[in-house]
């Protein structure tokens, strides 16, 4: 084959075919919800997956799936969680997505639930719920929510490993270990399948499909710190916008409050919902005077935002000053042990103190791209037409952190990712399951479609000299992590942009110097690379564009929300480079939609 | 990075197996001198990293570097453990540190085992909810604070491979005993008040190799990266067998 270590180049017409009905791109949470709906309703469907389906990055998930499954509170109503949810989202939240995503999340929930999924109980018997950031009952007037239903803190471990063994149940076949490269399109824009290897031997495919979901997760890496896997490098993201389709919010990134000092892995907001707290170097619970009301339970943006304030005015803990503290030693070892297992193993792993008698260092970290690949609430992959109407991409689909729903808006509450996954997962395989009944036809690609999708994996295996892609990332990160972080204005922002653009130069011309086939994973590295330069790119150029503070995207020259300008989504094409406006939908089918009003917590 | 001032860097001999069977017809370890910062404790995994960047063709598998994924599997001077949550002090012995893949499966390259007995012994105990209670997509099914508490200690597994390939009763028949990843699956499911197919998991597991192969030697606990206990697991499996058999 080509990839033999010889580094000739690979054309379509000696390219190997499979054929699907469906091919879903990760294994994570919204991929195998996905699978497990096409599998049940028997089409021929293949999970491609870079690692074994329970490593995807679901499985770091610690403190739950926020849902108004009334446990906690009977009286508890799926419209309360919209409220919080339109709020936290800094109201460029869709609110037909987040509608959907309200009302069917019960019915998701208690699928899971009876598939096996062990979450903690109540004393009745029912499944446990404990309290996040940004909830509320009564639509903000009735004080603190218990929502998110929790896995003790291990949550996303215990769903990952579910729906695994429910598609394990289901016969579901999954292409383990493959990397897919790039989307394959025709001449009619639609989407046709992808371009992928077989890590374990190197051997390419077309992986050929009616409809590709692109279920590929979030990109944390583009980050020096980052709470995300080593994993998550945006592929699906980057092979949207290489194959000509926008992205949208993509400026939108949420550092979690609590990653641990130093390393940048999390400890859950669970931790605050059962009653922990932040304090600076003079042991004072400063959110009290940021957000007097729900204080340490303020939403993500808030809370990171007050702490980098702390930390900038001098009253951050350790020696350089450059943490703060979560306090959870008063609610007694009973508690921190049993409720929170995981965050003890943590830290005592990571920070080296156990939660039940010493305080966690914690500093912000990038946690959750709340911008992706816009969709519609069937996960149909949506992009504009000239005059900026929407315009449906036949036979592509995202779901789950690499699509835009857009649930999350500016700022996504904690639990409701998970949750996230779950619904449009299952509504994009629903979706799919329809149209296959009802019949879809495509035409075929070019021989031409095909070589062009296989461009970038012929550059990488035949470069003879170049870049070394170890030191773009490093240097990608770091720019990222210097001029787009928690505070942002415009002379960093252009600088960055400068950079990132001079690094997409380098990336063009990266050199794999190891060509072997037998599970290279620096081939996998070189091409990951060139997805984190796409979702840096149109991260930065969409940061500069959105010239207002809304949500995580917090601007020193311009600190006010700008709603007659800028309530609106960002759309990002690759190929222009220009930031254009997509307007929020405020059509939701059963309740009066939820008017910006000033957010407070 | 920043140059550190020479006092606060040690080297370390890290030593690492190496094999492409397609350019070689032996394994062989390869040895790498890791400049790494005296005062902070690397993990495994970290200084694996540092070795790649001297040498790219050196593979090992790695996801969520925080211990919960299960990916990086791997032989550490001697003892199964995941290298992202293995401190070198724990790990080094007088200042060499070997890595050497999860011994028992056959290697596919470097430190990257084929874990395909592993998945399928996995596959064989049915490792999912089986149950005839009635099934109201509206509610859970009901279970005691008391009946959860069960899966603690089962359910947390992550599927890393440690426990089995430390196993020798699994080395010598990964195709006929279960090995204890399996073993613990199958008794999270016997052990979970929601499933109501016991008896057809005890069927299965009956024959003279599944379970019993089992000989308490321990290996499973001693090297378990999320302080699991397969053996006691796998007690409670054989003392079902046992009662059913009388």
């Amino acid at each position: 084959m080509a990839m033999n270590g010889k580094g000739t180049l690979l054309d379509a017409s000696t390219l190997p075919v499979k054929e699907f009905d469906g091919i879903i791109v990760g294994g994570g949470g919204s991929g195998m919800m996905a699978s497990l709906q096409l599998a049940k309703s028997g089409m021929h469907t293949a999970v491609v997956s870079k690692v074994f389906p329970t490593r995807s990055h679901t499985v770091s998930a610690q403190g739950g799936i926020t849902c108004s499954i009334q446990s906690a509170d009977p009286d508890d109503d799926w419209r309360w969680h919209m409220f919080d949810t339109v709020k936290g989202s800094d109201f460029i939240g869709d609110q037909d997505s987040i509608e959907y995503m309200c009302k069917e999340g019960p019915e998701a929930i208690f699928e899971l639930e009876n598939m096996g999924l062990p979450f903690s109980r109540t004393e009745e018997g029912k499944i446990y719920q404990r309290a996040f950031g940004g909830q509320s009952k009564d639509y903000g007037k009735g004080g603190q929510a218990e929502r998110t239903c929790a896995a003790a803190d291990r949550t996303g471990h215990a769903l990952l490993h579910t729906l695994f063994q429910a598609n394990v149940k289901a016969g579901t076949n999954f292409l383990s270990e493959w990397f897919a490269v790039d989307l394959v399109k025709n001449q009619n824009d639609q989407v046709v399948g992808v371009i992928a290897f077989e890590i374990e031997s190197g051997e390419p495919y077309f992986l050929k499909s009616k409809a590709t979901v692109l279920a590929t997760g979030g990109a944390g890496r583009i980050y020096q710190t980052t709470s995300n896997a080593l994993i998550n490098t945006g592929d699906g993201t980057g092979m949207a916008l290489r194959a000509g389709f926008p992205v949208q919010d993509m400026e939108m990134w949420q550092f979690h409050p609590t990653g641990i000092h130093g390393h940048g892995t999390l400890v859950t907001e669970g931790c605050r919902g059962e009653g922990g707290y932040l304090v600076n170097k003079d042991g004072e619970r400063f959110m009290e005077r940021y957000a007097p009301n729900y204080k340490d339970l303020a939403s993500r943006d808030v809370v990171a935002r007050s702490m980098f304030t702390e930390i900038l005015e001098g009253r951050g803990c350790g020696p350089d000053a450059d943490h703060v503290y979560l306090k959870l030693d008063h609610l007694g070892p009973e508690i921190v042990h049993k409720r929170l297992p995981g965050v003890t193993e943590l830290s005592k792993r990571f920070a080296h103190v156990d939660p039940a008698e010493h305080p966690i260092p914690v500093v912000p970290t990038c946690h959750y791209a709340m911008g992706g690949i816009p969709t519609n609430v069937h996960g149909q992959v949506i992009s504009q037409n000239p005059d900026g109407t929407d315009k449906i991409i036949d036979g592509l689909y995202a779901a789950g952190e690499a699509a835009c729903v857009s649930v999350h808006g500016g700022n996504r509450l904690g639990g409701n990712s998970l949750l996230d996954l779950i619904v449009f997962g299952r509504s994009a395989g629903l979706h799919i399951e329809e149209s296959f009944k009802a019949g879809i036809k495509m035409d075929d690609p070019s021989s031409d479609d095909v070589d062009y999708a296989l461009r970038n994996l012929n550059r990488v295996n035949v470069s003879q000299s170049g870049e070394n892609f170890v030191e773009v990332k490093k240097d990608l990160q770091k720019t990222m992590q210097m001029n787009f972080g928690v505070f942002r204005t415009e002379e960093l922002m252009e600088n960055g942009i400068k950079e990132v653009s001079d690094l997409r130069d380098k990336s063009q011309n990266i050199h794999l110097a190891d060509k072997s086939s037998q599970f290279n994973t620096a081939r996998v590295e070189a091409l990951e690379l060139l997805n984190l330069i796409e979702v840096a790119e149109a991260t930065a150029i969409s940061a500069n564009e959105r010239k207002e503070s809304r949500g995580a995207h917090s601007r020193e020259d311009y600190p006010d929300r700008d709603d007659e300008n800028w309530l609106k989504h960002s759309i990002y094409f690759s190929d222009t480079k220009q930031v254009s406006k997509r307007d929020v939908n405020f059509r939701p089918k059963q309740v009066q939609a939820f008017q910006p009003i000033v957010r407070t917590y | 990075m920043n140059a550190i001032a020479a006092s606060e860097i040690k080297t370390l001999r890290l030593s690492i197996y190496r094999y492409d069977p397609l350019k070689q017809e032996k394994p062989y370890m390869q040895d790498f001198d890791i400049d790494i910062p005296a005062e902070k404790d690397l993990m495994v995994l970290d200084v694996l990293m540092l070795a790649k960047e001297q040498d790219p063709s050196i593979s090992f598998r790695r996801s969520c570097r925080e211990g919960v994924c299960g990916s990086d599997g791997l032989n550490i001077n001697g003892k199964n453990g995941l290298g992202c949550i293995t401190p070198l002090s724990d790990a080094i012995k007088s200042n060499k540190l070997s890595i050497r893949p999860l011994p028992g499966l056959p290697v596919i390259k470097d430190l990257i085992v084929d874990m395909k007995q592993f998945v399928d012994q996995y596959k064989k105990v049915k490792p999912y909810l089986i149950t005839d209670k009635k099934v109201d997509t509206r509610e859970a099914i009901p279970q005691t604070i008391e009946e959860r508490e069960k899966l603690d200690g089962l359910y947390e597994c992550i599927m890393c491979g440690c426990c089995s390939t430390a196993c020798p009763s699994f080395w010598w028949n990964p195709d006929k005993f279960l090995g204890p990843a399996a073993l613990l699956q199958a008794y999270r499911f016997i052990a979970d008040s929601r499933d109501t197919a016991t008896e057809e998991r005890l069927e299965q597991l009956e024959d003279a190799f599944s379970v019993f192969r089992c000989h308490g030697i321990m290996n499973c606990v001693s090297v378990c990266p999320k302080g699991l206990n397969p053996t006691k697991a796998i007690g409670e499996i054989k003392k079902m067998l046992v009662k059913r058999a009388l």
